[in-house]
Order: C-alpha cells, then structure tokens, then sequence
C-alpha cells in the first residue's frame, strides 16, 4: 500500500517536472494528455485503495522518513490514509482529471498552453500534499503550495495589469491567514508536544474544556481557514480571482483549494470540540459570510462572479455545518458542492466560449438554441445548487438545515432565507444566460458554436454526478439501511466526543419535524423558480450596468463598497508606509552610505600626500614619531 | 700607560660617556635631517655609528666584558662595507643627474 | 667639504678616546679602517664629484625647525632613558682593565667569535662586488 500511496502524490508532480522541462517543446495534445492522465493514474490508484477500506478501518500512517527531532518534538514526513483524506483524495483527483481533459479544450489557443498545465500539475500535487500529510507541517506545505500555484494560475495572462494585482490580492490575503495557521500549529507543538494528527489526538484530553490555550489554538487555526475558504473578512480575493481562465476556477475556487479551510477543521475535530467558544464564532462567521456573498451575488453581472460569489456563499454554509458539530455533513456539502459548481463554473467556461470570450450576462440571452449540451448540464447544475429534491445539492443543503433546526429554530429560519437567495440568483443567472432573445453583437452570434467533446465530456460527468451524488449519504429517516453512510464513514477520523456531538445534532430533531421542514424546503424552492422565472422571462427584467442601479440593488452591485474599504483602510496606508520608507531611504540611508564610500576616498587621498618621494621628509617624521614615542613613553613610567 | 688608563676609568663617570655619546648621536642626527648633500648625510651615518662604537666600548671597558668591544669591531666592518656600497650608489646618482642634491631625487612619489 | 674635514677630525678623536679607554686594537683599527679608508673614500669621491656652491637648492625653513625640535626631542628622551642606571654593574674589584689588549680581544675573536669573523669577510666581499657592480658603466 505504501508504494501505491508514493505513486498518488508522486505522478502528479512528475507531470509537473516532464511538462515544466519539456513542455514548450512537445506537442501541445501530449502535454495535454500526460497532465491529465497522471492525474487520473492518480485517481484509480485511489478508488483501488478506496475499495480496500470500510467503514471500521483505523487510520494507516506510512512514515517516508524521518524529517527532524527538535526539543524532544519528533517530526515524520509521511502520510495518513483514512476515509477523510481518501474522500478528498478522490474528489481532488477525480474532478481534477475532469478539468484537465476540459482545459486541453479550453485552452488550445493559448500561447502558453504547457505552462498551465505544468501549474495544474502542481497545484495537484500541494493539493495531495495537503489532505494526505500525517501531521500539520506537512499540512502547512501543501497549504503554502496550493496557495502559491493559485497565484501563479490568476495571474497566469500576466501582461495584463489588473489580473496581476488580482494574483496579488490572493496570494496577500492568503498569507494573512496562513499566519494565523502557523501560530496555531506552534501553539500546539507547545502544548502538545507533537503535531501529528493521532498523537495530538491522543493528547487532546488534556486541555481543559473551554480553557484559554485551546481556545486561542482552534481560533488561530480557524484564521488560516478564514484566509484559505473566503470567510468574512479575508473573502474579497476569490471574486477578484476569476481574473484566471475558468478551468483554474473551476478547479481551485470551486471544488479544491477552497475546501482545504473545510478540511483542516475536520481534521482537528478533536480541537474544536473542546472548544465551543469558537465552534459558535465559526457559526457567527459563516452566517455572516453566507449572507453577505449571496447579497452580493443577486444583482452581479458577470457570470463568473455570480458564480464566485455563490461559492464564497456556500462555503459560508459549510463552515455553519462545522460550527454546528455536524463534521460529515460539511464533508458531504463539500463533495456535493464540488460536483455541481465545478459543473457550473465549466459550463459557464463553455458559455463564455461560445460568446468568444464575453464574460458579461447583459450581452447574453436564448443560448439555449445554440450550446445544447451546455444548456442542460448547466441547468442540471443550477437545479442541484439550488435545491431540486433528490439532487445532491439538496439533500446535502437539507442535512445543515436540519443540524441548524437541531440547535435552535432561529438558525434554521435564517438558513432558510440564505437558500432562498441562493436559488434567486442562481435562476437569475440561468434565465439571463439561456433564455430570451440574444442581446449580443452580430460577430458573436455567428461565432457561437457549441463546445468540442473535450469540454461537453466533463459536464455531462459532473452533471451525472450532481444528480446522484446525494445518495451516498440520505438522512435518516428515508430507510432501506443505506442512511446516513456518510456519517458512519467517517467516524474512524472523528474521536468519541465530535462523533457525539454530530449525532445529537443530527438526531436530535425528530421524524415528522425532519419532513415538516424539508416539505417547507422544497415548496421554498419551487414558488423561488416560478417567481425569478416570472421576473426574467414573463416580464424580461434586464440587467442594468452597474452603475445604473439604485438603492438595495446598489449595494448589491457595488459589494457594499467592502473592496473600497480595505483598499482605503488597509492597502493605502501600507503603501504610503512603503513610499515613505522609500524617501526614508533615499534620503537619510543613502547619503550615510554614500559619505562612507567617500570618506574612504577623500582619506585616501589625503594621506596620498605624505608620499611625496622626499627622503628628508620621510627620515624627519620618522625622527619626530621617535622623539614623540620616548616622551609619551617618558611620561607613563 | 697601564695605570693612568686604569685611573681614568675609575675615576671618569660612565654618565660623561652616555651623555657624549648621546650628544653624537643627536648631531647626527640632525645632519641627516638637515643636509641636503648626499654625501654629507652620508658622513652623518657614519657620525652616529662611531657614536654608538664608543658608547659600546666604554660599556665594555667600565665592566671588564670583552663582547663589546668584539661587536664594535664588526660594527665597523658592517660600516664600511656600507660606506663602499653607499659611495658608488652616490657616484651613480651624479653620474645619471649631475647633481647629489636629495630633495631632487622624488621619482617614488604616490 | 668642510662638513668631510670635521669628521675626519671626529674620527681622530675618537680614536684618541678608544686609547683612553684601554681599548687599543680599537683605537689603531679605528685609524686604520676608518680614518685611513672611509673617510679617504669620502674625499675621493667628494674630489671626484667637483660640486659648486650653487647647485645647492633652497631650503625652506619649516623642516629646519622641525627638525631641530625633533632632535632636541630626542636627546631630551635618550638621556631621559638612562637616568635610573648607576653605571656600575660589575664590583669595583672584579674589573679587568686589559680587556682591550690586543692579545685578549684576539683570544676572543678567535675562540667564540669566529663564526661571525668569517660571515665579515664574505659580508666584505658582497659589499666589493656590489660596489663595482654599481659602479660600472655598462653592465
């Protein structure tokens, strides 16, 4: 097994290496197709394994080798095969080999066509890095890695300017989270002794419950979370980063990297069950998050950042499944989630395609005529995001609403209202996109045409996916022994105490409650799409510039002016710093240098002056420097 | 001949000789320092060596050593193998300038 | 010129200094090396070189004074580094005043000195072969 383990990080990064060295000078369907089918090697390898565990099976660490011992802090660079990271493992390679083979499609035309991959290649690889670490360093690496190739990939059309501070903003909000992370990760070392994931585990009883150690250590691994998932207040990078071509959204703001935040919580559960305190800020933060995206996500005109908004949204209701204890059913929205807005994101990669590179949903309208296969993938996905019954998005959606309920009925009450929005602006974006007549340039529609096979392939996948994804993981009260497997698929990673709390949350609300509120769900959910479809095509709303709105519908548009905020509270005056530092330099620092260097030269100079070739000179100072060396010697006897 | 020497040096304190010897040795030093011909400052050289010879072999004869009257008659070996080498060294200096003035000789300069 | 005369005379004197201090052999090589040949090889050459009274350069006053300052300076320290000593090392009794007969300081030279005695005379020999050396025109 350890061997096979080796070949799942280690073929992605030979990719890396074959196609960083030799990319330029290969074929463009070889590069291609290694990238691609290293990352799917990637995934049977890990569906063999799959296979090979079952509900029971205890966590398998294989130790690669002896990394370094410090302070009686024994550190192993090795792996952790359990059912959490095989379930991302899975989700990461196999939605990643999906992506792959669509870039090959979407990026044909691209001059730098070997780099992209070379960079999804390693972003797969910090990904592997990250979920299948045994212990939080290697955690750290991956999380660095991923954070680096997400750069590197929204930067990646790097002549333009903006797409290059977008890059920027990521990669610097980032950071900020990463810091929280790192002083989390030493604050246990301290305390613990230890940073892998079992021995931390083991030690976890010893913190007391609620005390103020344990307390400031799932809070500062929580802010590198916050960075790394989009949560109020480090969320403002991910919309500014569909600045990168849409298989690197798809990819890495959808379905991977922002998930990592969802993950690093999971695998601390034995953390953040001793400390309540911060479960209910988690709670607080990924409220507050779900509401502000999806706020902001209803009057958007970009279809990408409707998209990115609604993944900052979702994300929020993920990390309100971590605050309410409920650790499987946030994995479970990951999955789902990752399925169907990984869809979304390739879908609206194919629309924007079609619309030869048009971005903005005011100049689109009746595709559903021209890009079939993308039509309906799309709607699949939009139907499984807002919350079709028996879709994945659904059901896994319905599970945090009943954890909320389980805690207190106000939360379900506001939950409610977040997947109403959710299912408004998802509509919206479908019914502007498909439907009505196209209001774009007469060049446009004589180029639209619908994806090649590299593209539409992955869709139908994913739309397959998001359709019967949901099973693997019904709640309780729908029978027939398959219940709730997700739950118990998990328990080897969770201890006693977060499984207990996740199954009186998730059971503590009683059968007819359960139907009660998921009939509620569900009639929410249809009277939302006769009404948006009403308002877009009955009375064909349009949407304005953004400039052009009033009132609520500004703010929504404008993103409550948060991003001017930060720019003028946070970014101005680092930068103002930074000038000033910079005259401080020139000004003060430069001259001192600059008089040293002189000084050595004009000293020179002036002693070059004794030199002048006259022997009477030379013997006179030298008698005066004899005479004066007798009287100085005179006088200190 | 015998006594009057020994009665000269019981009776001579050595500080007259330090002191002589000293007075030597500074005005030779002061030649050097002062004279400009070659060949004087030359002589001046050879001022101060006499001045330590006598310097040494008074020493020598106050306390009976015979070392130091020894060294003086190397130190005047040494000096005239200088003295040799140092008068052609002079005698090219004129024969390429015309002239032994030292201050003119400052082709070392930095 | 005159500067020549006066050392010739120094040189005599010191001789005549050596003889008082029992210090014959030096007193007569005194006469002999350095009177007889140092100072008549300064002659030589001085007769040889035929300087004028005005090919001397100007001197200016400054180094003058301080050089004289310096040497002042000088005899002041030197004398001042001898003012703790008696003088007398060696017991009155014990001195023996023939060490500088002749046949007591050759018994030294030839006995513990000889070594030196020979490097002298190679030492001649450098200084000969350097001064010819020196001295011709073309070599």
């Amino acid at each position: 097994m350890e061997n096979l383990v080796y070949a799942i990080i280690l073929l992605p990064l030979v990719g890396f290496i074959i196609n960083g060295l030799f990319g330029k000078h290969l074929p463009k369907i070889v590069v291609g197709s290694l990238a691609t089918l290293v990352v799917f090697a990637s995934f049977v390898i890990t569906t063999s394994i799959f296979f090979g565990f079952n509900d029971d099976s205890a966590p398998v660490v294989i130790k690669a080798f002896e990394w370094f011992r410090v302070n009686g802090i024994q550190v192993n660079f090795g792996f952790q095969v359990d059912q959490l990271s095989l379930m991302m493992v899975m989700i990461i390679t196999g939605i990643g080999s999906l992506i792959h083979l669509y870039s090959i499609g979407y990026m044909s035309h691209d001059k730098g066509f070997y780099k992209f991959f070379t960079y999804l290649n390693l972003f797969i690889f910090s990904m592997l890095l990250l979920v299948l670490g045994s212990n939080y360093l290697i955690l750290f690496i991956g999380w660095e890695g991923v954070g680096l190739c997400s750069y590197l990939l929204i930067g990646f059309w790097y002549t333009n300017e903006e797409y290059g501070k977008a890059a920027r903003k990521a990669f610097i909000m980032n950071r900020i989270g990463d810091l929280g992370l790192l002083i989390g990760i030493f604050a246990i070392a301290a305390h613990v002794n230890a940073i892998d994931y079992l021995s931390v585990a083991q030690n976890a009883s010893s913190f007391e419950l609620d005390g103020t150690p344990i307390i400031f250590i799932t809070a500062c691994l929580f802010i590198g979370a916050t960075g790394k998932s989009a949560q109020v207040p480090l969320y403002t990078w991910l919309p500014d980063a569909m600045a990168g071509p849409t298989p690197v959204s798809a990819l890495i703001h959808a379905a991977t990297m922002v998930t990592a935040g969802v993950y690093l919580v999971v695998r601390s559960n034995f953390l953040f069950v001793l400390a309540p305190t911060v479960q209910d800020g988690i709670l607080l933060i990924g409220f507050l998050t779900a509401a502000l995206a999806g706020f902001y996500a209803l009057r958007q005109n970009d279809i990408k950042k409707v998209l990115a908004y609604s993944t900052v949204s979702q994300l929020g209701f993920m990390f309100i499944a971590l605050g309410l204890g409920a650790y499987s059913t946030a994995m479970f929205h990951v999955m789902t989630h990752a399925f169907f807005k990984a869809l979304l994101f390739l879908g609206a990669g194919s629309v924007i395609h079609a619309m030869s590179n048009e971005q903005d949903m005011r100049f689109m309208g009746g595709l559903k005529k021209y890009i079939p296969i993308t039509h309906i993938t799309f709607l699949i996905g939009t139907l499984a995001i807002s919350g079709f019954p028996l879709l994945s998005g659904m059901i896994s959606k319905d599970e945090i609403l009943v954890a909320a309920y389980a805690k207190n009925p106000i939360y379900w009450v506001m939950l409610f209202v977040l997947a109403a929005i959710t299912a408004t602006y998802m509509f919206r974006l479908y019914y502007l996109t498909f439907h009505g007549e196209f209001r774009g340039t007469e060049d446009q529609k004589h180029h639209l045409h619908e994806s090649p096979t590299s593209m539409t392939l992955p869709l139908i996948v994913l739309a397959v996916l998001s359709v019967v994804g949901g099973f693997i993981n019904l709640p309780h009260f729908i029978g027939h022994g398959h219940y709730a497997k997700l739950m118990e698929w998990l328990k080897p990673v969770l201890t006693e105490e977060s499984f207990k709390q996740m199954e009186n949350t998730l059971s503590g609300v009683s059968f007819n409650t359960e139907m009660i509120l998921l009939g509620a769900t569900i009639l929410m959910f249809f009277t939302v799409w006769f009404f948006v479809k009403n308002t877009y095509v009955k009375k064909q709303k349009r949407a304005l510039p953004e400039n052009q709105y009033t009132g609520w519908e500004k703010l929504s548009a404008k993103k409550l002016f948060v991003d001017e905020i930060y720019n003028a509270c946070i970014v101005r005056p680092f930068e103002e710093a930074g000038k000033a530092a910079a005259m401080f330099d020139k000004a003060v620092l430069d001259p001192i240098v600059n008089f040293i260097g002189l000084g050595a030269a004009d000293s020179g100079r002036a002693a070059k002056r004794l030199q002048n070739g006259n022997v009477e000179n030379y013997v006179l100072i030298m008698s005066l420097a004899v005479g004066i060396v007798l009287i100085v010697n005179f006088l200190l006897k | 001949m015998g006594g009057d020497v020994n009665t000269f040096i019981q009776q001579v304190p050595l500080e007259y000789f330090i002191i002589l010897c000293t007075l030597l040795f500074c005005l030779g030093v002061l030649g050097v320092l002062l004279r400009k011909n070659a060949i004087v400052i030359l002589g001046c050289v050879e001022l101060m060596l006499n001045s330590v010879n006598l310097l040494l072999a008074a020493f020598s004869a106050y306390s009976g050593d015979g070392n130091g009257q020894l060294l003086v008659f190397f130190i005047m070996v040494v000096a005239a193998a200088e003295v040799a080498v140092g008068l052609a060294i002079i005698a090219m200096m004129y024969r390429n300038t015309k002239s032994v003035d030292v201050s003119i000789f400052n082709k070392l300069r930095g | 010129m005159y500067a020549i005369l006066s050392l010739i005379v120094t040189m005599f004197s010191i001789a005549g200094m050596y003889i008082l201090l029992n210090a014959q052999f030096l007193g007569i090589v005194q006469i002999i090396v350095y009177t007889g040949a140092i100072m008549v090889l300064f002659l030589y050459i001085l007769m040889m070189l035929n300087l004028n009274k005005e090919d001397e350069s100007k001197k200016d006053n400054l180094p003058k004074f301080i050089g004289i300052f310096s040497v002042c300076i000088l005899f002041v320290g030197m004398l001042g580094a001898y003012k703790g000593l008696s003088g007398k090392t060696v017991a009155e009794s014990n001195i023996d005043y023939s060490v500088g007969l002749t046949k007591n300081l050759g018994r030294l030279l030839f006995n513990e000195y000889v070594l030196p005695f020979e490097l002298a005379s190679i030492l001649i020999l450098a200084g000969i072969v350097g001064a010819v050396l020196i001295g011709k025109k073309d070599l």
